[in-house]
């Protein structure tokens, strides 16, 4: 499940800059593709435009050949699977029900759960290890517990695609290196998998493909080596930045170097 | 797994209570005369009390009631607020001015099938107004915005029933409190009819959307990609809400905080999935309007209090509370 954009562009409602400034990107079957980038640079909206949640000005954004919107609803989410940056959960619920929504696209109005969607969703459980929190109230899990559901309930929907907006965000190290290893295993066993992330290292050393977002536009994509070189990334973070390669992966290694410019006197302490 | 038994014990709850109200009113009858008059072997004028008057009362309480309480539960997943309720939304009041301003012109007697129509058009501008104060930040919709467009517009359409109904003739409408604290005095099988008709259908589209319901509950964007058609969830689900709230109030005025007492309760014995929440408020709704009729009958008998005194009285402290958990959230 190809996932591509054209010249895309987006500016939303009542501002003048343009959010997303002609990007051309692809995600495609069996790669892990991490989306990088300043706050700010667009990554979130390229995912919503991608996944036709906001509305583009221009450009095209493709799903396995098809524009976006040319999908149903219901026909896409059991393609992609998707884990937003945010959700304010309204009133309480278990973990299960949580996962379980990952089975609507499959259901009628009337229809209960077969054999079929409990095993999705208890397959989807166990590979995110919350089995054990299935009859938790949502409201009181741990951010990383949390997480971890909202990622099964993505895979409860079986998709061929997973897109996943900072889910290791405010994790500590054993629960982003579980969902990174959960990310590249689907990506290994033939998902397309689309992450944005700030993690720079963690993502050289996870993702195949990588996309550096500036200002709306693409600054470099391609592997880890092409896309995070010193003088790409100081121009694009605005920041002093050395690489080198981590002596345990042998991936590049990127590490901002301290003493801002003194010529910018916000920056300076 | 607890769905059932709940269901079972508010059908029990609901039948009770439509017993209640039918053995019981503000002008009391014998138990003998009581049992006679429901073998049907009585004096016919009870009998006609009975059949008459105080069943239909019963079921119209029972119907006016499931559709508030479904409606509640309805707005609290749509606005993701368990705050959300028709009378607090300024929705029941519009409806009200619909209903009121029909009758004013006297087109109700040739055409009493149009009054919840007309009391749904005055629920749809009541929605349109309020949810465009709400949304006029332009950064989502603040919940204290919403409330507060919702007392003001509320406000408004009380004043504009009280206008309406003073300069159009005493006895073309019922008396103001009616339109603004609700009754269900009167009651008669065509009213029954009229509230079944409409509130039975659009409570069946609302049951169909409680999945999509579920997901919204999360939020817009998720629900969106699990699947759900999100802007004609939205639309319809309003839409047939604010239906329902205007087929209860086209019978029986406006009464308040059933949508809102009846969903909060039910939300912490079973829980928040709409497939059991929506049918659950529907009954409990059911229920505990024919109770608060009831009461609303026997407090002060033979004088009738006006039922929305008795909703209001059970569901402001709870909607006190509940604000002061939202807030403090």
């Amino acid at each position: 499940m190809r996932l591509a954009t054209v010249d895309l562009v987006v500016r939303y409602p009542s501002t003048t800059r343009l959010a997303l400034d002609g990007v051309t990107m692809e995600a495609r079957d069996g790669c892990l593709t991490a989306v990088l980038g300043p706050n700010g640079s667009g990554k979130s909206t390229l995912l919503k435009a991608i996944l036709g949640t906001v509305p583009v000005r221009s450009g095209r954004a493709l799903v396995d050949r098809k524009e976006i919107s040319a999908w149903s609803r219901r026909e896409l989410a059991r393609e992609v699977g998707v884990v937003p940056q945010t959700e304010t959960i309204a009133f309480p619920i278990t973990s299960r029900e949580m996962v379980a929504m990952g089975r609507y696209p499959y259901l009628g109005a009337w229809s209960s759960e077969r054999d079929v969607d409990r095993r999705a969703v208890a397959a989807a459980m166990d590979a995110c290890d919350v089995a054990d929190l299935a009859e938790r109230d949502i409201t009181t899990l741990s951010g990383g517990e949390l997480q971890r559901v909202r990622i099964a309930r993505a895979l409860a929907q079986e998709p061929r695609a997973l897109v996943l907006d900072e889910p290791t965000a405010s994790l500590d190290i054993r629960h982003e290196m579980a969902i990174l290893e959960l990310l590249r295993a689907s990506a290994d066993r033939g998902m397309n998998v689309l992450l944005i992330t700030h993690g720079v290292d963690l993502a050289a050393r996870f993702a195949d493909e990588l996309l550096l977002l500036a200002d709306g536009r693409v600054a470099a994509s391609g592997s880890p080596e092409t896309v995070l070189r010193a003088e790409v990334l100081e121009r694009v973070y605005r920041w002093p930045i050395a690489v080198s390669v981590d002596p345990t992966s042998g991936t590049p290694h990127v590490t901002p170097r301290r003493a801002p410019p003194a010529k910018d006197p916000d920056n300076a302490r | 797994m607890r769905r059932m038994p709940l269901t079972l014990g508010l059908l029990g709850v609901l039948l009770v209570s439509v017993v209640l109200a039918v053995r019981f009113d503000s002008v009391p009858m014998a138990t003998p005369d009581f049992l006679a008059a429901l073998t049907g072997t009585g004096e016919g004028w009870q009998r006609d009390i009975l059949w008459h008057f105080r069943l239909p009362r019963a079921l119209l309480g029972a119907l006016v009631g499931g559709g508030l309480g479904l409606a509640g539960a309805t707005f609290q997943a749509l606005l993701r607020n368990p705050l959300a309720e028709p009378y607090i939304l300024g929705i029941s009041g519009g409806a009200s001015v619909g209903a009121v301003t029909l009758l004013a012109l006297g087109l109700a007697g040739s055409a009493a099938w149009a009054l919840p129509l007309a009391a749904f058009a005055g629920a749809l501008l009541a929605i349109a107004l309020v949810f465009r104060v709400a949304t006029a930040s332009g950064r989502g919709m603040d919940v204290r915005v919403l409330l507060l467009a919702g007392v003001v517009v509320a406000a408004f359409f009380s004043a504009c029933i009280a206008f309406i109904l003073s300069i159009s003739e005493a006895r073309t409408v019922q008396s103001a409190v009616i339109w603004i604290m609700g009754s269900l005095a009167g009651a008669d099988w065509t009213e029954v009819g009229l509230a079944a008709a409409y509130t039975l259908p659009a409570a069946a589209i609302l049951l169909s959307l409680a999945r999509p319901l579920n997901l919204m509950a999360i939020g817009e964007e998720t629900a969106h990609y699990l699947g759900a058609d999100v802007e004609r969830v939205k639309r319809t689900a309003l839409a047939v809400a604010a239906l329902i709230t205007a087929a209860g109030v086209a019978v029986a005025g406006v009464i308040g905080f059933v949508g809102l007492v009846v969903p909060h309760a039910l939300r912490l014995i079973s829980g928040s999935d709409h497939r059991s929440l929506l049918p659950l408020s529907f009954l409990g709704g059911a229920a505990f309007l024919t109770l608060a009729d009831l009461f609303a009958k026997l407090v002060l008998a033979p004088t009738e209090v006006p039922i929305g005194v008795i909703t209001a009285f059970v569901g402001v402290p709870i909607f006190l509370v509940l604000l002061r958990r939202s807030l403090s959230a």
